[in-house]
C-alpha cells in the first residue's frame, strides 16, 4: 500500500512564468518516458523478480517516480496557476485549456495523451531490468533538452535534481542486474 | 502560498534528511550487507522520527495517521504543491 506524504521530495520552485517551458515539461508528466512511465514500469514488473534485492529496487524506485511525477506536477502548477488564457494561448496551451483548464493532465509535450503502449513488462528479469535502464537513460536525456529549453533558474535547479536521480536510478538498476545474473548463473551450476 | 518561516525551515529540513534517507535506502537495497550507510541509516531515521514528531505537534500532520488528535487538521492547507519554499522564486 502507499501513505501520502504532505511533503514533496524537493522544494520544486520557478522563478518567472516561463510558460513555454510549462508546456515542455508535460514531456515528463505524460510522455513515453515520462515520471508517470517510470512509476507504472516498475511497479508492474516487481511481482516476478527472482531475488529480494530485484523486488525491493523496483518498488522503492517505482515510489520515488510517483513523487518525481508530484514535483513535475508541482513546477506545471506554480507556472501556469496565474497565466490569463491569452498568455496561455500565446504559449500554445490554448487547447490544453480548453480541454483541461489549469488541472494537469497525463498528456506529453504536444498533447498526447500517455498510454500504457510505451512501458512493458514480460516477465523475463533480464529484459526487464534492460528496458529500466534504457528508460533511465532516456528519462536523463529528456531532462537535458528541458534545461536547454530555459533560462528559469527554479525549473533549471528543480530539473537538476531530477536529471541527477535517473543517474542514480541506472546505477541501481545495473547493480541489480548484475545480481539477477549471478542468481541465474548460479542456478545453472546447480 | 507563504507559510511561516520557523515551520519552513523546519520542513526543509524533515525533506533534506528524508531524501537521504530514500538514497541510502535504494543503496542499500543492492548492498544491504554494507555496515557503514546501514548506520548512517538508523541514526538519520533517529533524527527524523523527533524532527517530523516536532513538526507535527506543532504545525499539522504530515500522514493522515497523525492528524486526529481532537480535530481533523488533515484537510488544512497549504498542500505541497501550493508552498513557497522561498528558494528565491515562487
Amino acid at each position: 500500500m502507499w501513505i501520502y506524504e504532505k511533503k514533496l521530495q524537493y522544494p520544486a520552485w520557478v522563478e518567472s512564468c516561463d510558460l513555454r517551458i510549462a508546456k515542455l515539461l508535460f514531456a515528463q508528466y505524460g510522455g513515453p518516458d515520462s515520471e508517470l512511465s517510470a512509476g507504472l514500469r516498475y511497479l508492474s514488473q516487481r511481482y516476478n523478480m527472482p531475488i529480494p534485492e530485484a523486488k525491493a529496487v523496483l518498488t522503492d524506485i517505482g515510489t520515488e517516480e510517483l513523487a518525481h511525477w508530484e514535483i513535475i506536477a508541482t513546477l506545471i502548477y506554480k507556472i501556469i496557476e496565474r497565466a490569463t488564457l491569452k498568455q496561455l494561448e500565446e504559449a500554445s496551451l490554448g487547447a490544453h485549456y480548453v480541454q483541461h483548464g489549469r488541472d494537469l493532465y497525463p498528456h506529453d509535450a504536444s498533447g498526447v495523451p500517455w498510454t500504457a503502449a510505451y512501458i512493458q513488462a514480460i516477465e523475463d528479469p533480464i529484459a526487464n531490468l534492460h528496458e529500466d535502464m534504457a528508460a533511465e537513460e532516456k528519462a536523463r536525456t529528456t531532462y537535458e533538452h528541458l534545461i536547454q529549453s530555459t533560462n528559469d533558474r527554479g525549473v533549471i535547479e528543480t530539473l537538476s535534481f531530477l536529471r541527477e536521480r535517473e543517474v542514480v536510478h541506472f546505477q541501481r538498476f545495473g547493480e541489480t542486474l548484475r545480481l539477477v545474473q549471478e542468481h541465474l548463473d548460479r542456478k545453472m551450476y546447480y | 502560498m507563504k507559510i511561516n518561516k520557523e515551520s519552513l525551515d523546519l520542513l526543509k529540513e524533515i525533506m533534506a534528511l528524508e531524501f537521504s534517507m530514500i538514497d541510502l535506502n535504494l543503496y542499500l537495497d543492492t548492498h544491504p550487507r554494507d555496515e557503514k550507510p546501514l548506520m548512517i541509516f538508523e541514526q538519520y531515521s533517529c533524527r527524523l522520527k523527533d524532527m517530523k514528531e516536532r513538526y507535527e505537534n506543532e504545525y499539522g500532520p504530515l500522514t493522515p495517521d497523525r492528524a486526529g488528535n481532537r480535530q481533523w487538521r488533515w484537510i488544512e492547507e497549504p498542500w505541497p504543491w501550493q508552498i513557497d519554499y522561498e528558494m528565491g522564486g515562487k
